[in-house]
């Protein structure tokens, strides 16, 4: 028996379908499952203010670390969409994500001097054009092949920005402006239409922390939070497209792309036309969360956009569930986020995060959360594997 | 099914002289034959005779050496495999090739989204024309499933169907794309008598409904009972055509096919 693909009905995975099943028997329900989603939706965007014991960081700012996580599952959202959908290894993501912030810190800074909101849609523009135009060439090579020629377009991009003055070159770009304010911006009253006010933990019951409040909603670079509620927005919106395109026939393309590329083909399936298609509709996501962390960090420079970005996201993607797009947003936020929680193990923390993704590598290598239908493959899969067994043994 | 009106029928696909050669190996050598409209038409030939190269060039999959595959009159050269689904010619495979993470209905789906021009644009806004191709599609696949015979698993991934059922699932998928020319290459294979005879009756039902068909298969009484004609190669070369009696009765056929005095009879295989 392969331990991995292991459902025999032990006591916890009793208990765990006992309780999936209760779960889906409250999701048919269908003003049950409307509730469920917007108490889940309120509670993500509430996330920051509520300053939850355990899960809240120390010594960084809660707020930014929620940003980031935010920002890298945006972007496993897009990925999953090459790698989990379409099934083409992209080592190169960060090369787009690297496009989408430069081209928002090129537009609104001292070249052009355009408002963040104007040159949001370039932005995502530009990235979408130039996942077609790294596409075209290289989606005709397959597998290993296209992931070492999309290494070397996450390296290239990096490159030509160092080298490139009008690009800022190694220094950067800085003073990128904050998306508008909304609401009167007068100095001294902390600004927007209304303050939300944070949850504190301190004392017993919990009290409503009057001196710390978030405005609603000023962008600055003291409170993440409003970015954090920009990047969620957009996270929640692509997640929504993401669902309509996967549940058609541009879905079941793709995934035919993926399960046997030849066959797709022959069934009429113009692979080639879909494979480009992920490849830019997942750049543009990618594009999308650059564009975002330009404006939040208000400061880019060639030095963040490395190669190991782009394994992160790749481990984000992989370790989430490739396939499954809550899977793969959840391994965005645990990359993230992780690290930033033990931050306290200073030097130690990536050894145990490169621990803990081998951990999951050995044990659970379909991810995290892997799609329903491998998950099925799977069981069935073993199922059959055990009646052989019982067949050899007698 | 008479021979008269066999022979005055048009031409759908014609293999003309067709030669194919992968660097030494000459794997067709100046093959022609033409498969007629509304018939069923059966390629046999020993192991390593050309069947599924044949049946590679006539879907694009090889590019003829010399010589032309021609459908309904137009050369398929420099066209692309999905291409020539869409004009009109659909396969299964030897192998098994279903796309297993799918459920057996969004296999046939994918099949019949071949003339669907919906795009990431119509399904990101969920217009009326969207809706309208998609219901198309699973009704469709639907009655397709039923009409092979796995109507009640529609919604079972593929790789969990039977065996079986996963080759009849393969045919109906490639009806999905609306063909004029089904190709099935080795249907059969792994079957028992009792399944055979129903993929024979599942052939002759497909002709029924305006398909022509043509057949690769090792069975020959499988061959011999459920086609027009038979065409028979060897070694890249086709030694005989002809109805199936004739074919029977050919000693070409006799001493290349079916081997010495006692084999008389592959289906034993």
């Amino acid at each position: 028996m392969n331990r991995y693909y292991d459902f025999a009905p032990s006591g916890l995975s009793r208990g765990w379908s006992a309780f999936r099943g209760w779960l889906g028997g409250l999701l048919d329900n269908k003003p049950t499952r409307v509730a469920l989603i917007a108490v889940g939706i309120v509670f993500v965007y509430a996330l920051p203010l509520l300053n939850l014991p355990v899960i809240t960081t120390s010594g960084v700012d809660f707020g930014g670390v929620m940003f980031d996580a935010a920002a890298y599952a945006l972007i496993a959202v897009g990925l999953n969409i090459v790698i989990g959908y379409a099934g083409l290894l992209d080592l190169g993501y960060v090369g787009f994500y690297a496009i989408g912030a430069y081209t928002t810190g090129i537009l609104t800074t001292y070249h052009f001097h355009w408002p963040f909101l104007l040159a949001l849609p370039v932005a995502i523009a530009v990235t979408m054009l130039s996942g077609l135009i790294l596409g075209a060439p290289t989606l005709r090579v397959r597998g290993d092949y296209l992931a070492i020629v999309t290494l070397g377009f996450g390296e290239i991009i990096r490159l030509v920005i160092v080298n490139t003055h009008w690009l800022g070159a190694a220094q950067g770009i800085d003073n990128i402006p904050a998306p508008p304010n909304i609401g009167p911006n007068a100095p001294g009253q902390g600004g927007g239409l209304f303050q939300v006010p944070h949850l504190s933990w301190g004392t017993f019951p919990n009290i409503i922390d009057v001196g710390h409040k978030t405005p609603f909603l000023k962008f600055g670079p003291i409170d993440a939070i409003p970015f954090y509620w920009m990047i969620v927005t957009a996270f929640f919106i692509v997640i929504i497209a993401d669902i309509l395109v996967k549940n058609s026939r541009v879905g079941r393309a793709w995934e035919a792309t993926r399960e046997d590329e030849d066959a797709a083909e022959l069934m009429g399936v113009p692979t080639f036309k879909f494979k480009l298609l992920a490849f830019a509709l997942g750049a543009a996501v990618g594009g999308l969360s650059g564009a975002f962390y330009a404006t939040r960090n208000g400061f880019i420079s060639p030095a963040t956009f490395l190669l190991l970005l782009s394994e992160l996201f790749v481990a984000a993607v992989i370790v989430g569930g490739a396939g499954n797009r809550w899977g793969a947003a959840f391994g965005g936020v645990l990359v993230a986020y992780l690290p930033d929680r033990f931050r306290s193990f200073s030097d130690w923390r990536m050894l145990v995060f490169g621990l803990a993704l081998m951990a999951l590598a050995i044990w659970r290598p379909q991810g995290i959360f892997p799609p329903r239908r491998t998950r099925r493959a799977l069981a069935a899969e073993a199922q059959i594997e055990e009646l052989e067994g019982e067949a050899v043994d007698v | 099914m008479s021979e008269e009106t066999t022979d005055t029928r048009r031409a759908l696909l014609e293999v003309d002289d067709v030669t194919i050669k992968f660097g030494g190996l000459t794997a067709l050598d100046g093959v022609t034959f033409d498969i007629k409209e509304g018939e069923i038409l059966g390629l046999i030939g020993p192991n390593g005779a050309g069947k599924t190269t044949c049946f590679n060039v006539m879907t694009g999959v090889y590019q003829a050496t010399s010589g032309q595959v021609r459908f309904a009159g137009s050369p398929l050269a420099k066209m692309q495999r999905h291409q020539i689904t869409k004009l009109g010619i659909a396969r299964t495979f030897q192998n098994i090739r279903l796309f297993k993470t799918m459920t057996a209905l969004e296999n046939v789906m994918v099949g019949a989204d071949a003339h669907s021009k919906v795009g990431v644009l119509n399904a990101l806004f969920r217009t009326p024309r969207h809706r309208r191709t998609e219901s198309a599609a699973i009704e469709e696949a639907r009655e397709l499933l039923k009409f092979v015979g796995v109507g009640g698993r529609a919604d079972e991934l593929a790789a969990n169907l039977s065996y079986g059922d996963q080759r009849r699932l393969e045919i109906a998928r490639a009806l999905a794309t609306k063909p004029k020319l089904l190709c099935l290459d080795e249907p059969a294979a792994g079957f028992n008598p009792a399944e055979k005879q129903r993929l024979m009756e599942l052939i002759r039902k497909v002709r029924d409904r305006g398909y022509t068909v043509l057949l690769i298969e090792h069975d020959m009484r499988l061959v011999m009972g459920v086609t027009d004609r038979i065409v028979v190669l060897e070694f890249g070369r086709k030694i005989a055509e002809g109805t199936p009696a004739e074919v029977r009765e050919n000693p070409a056929v006799i001493a290349a096919y079916l081997g010495v005095e006692e084999d008389d009879d592959d289906a034993a295989s």
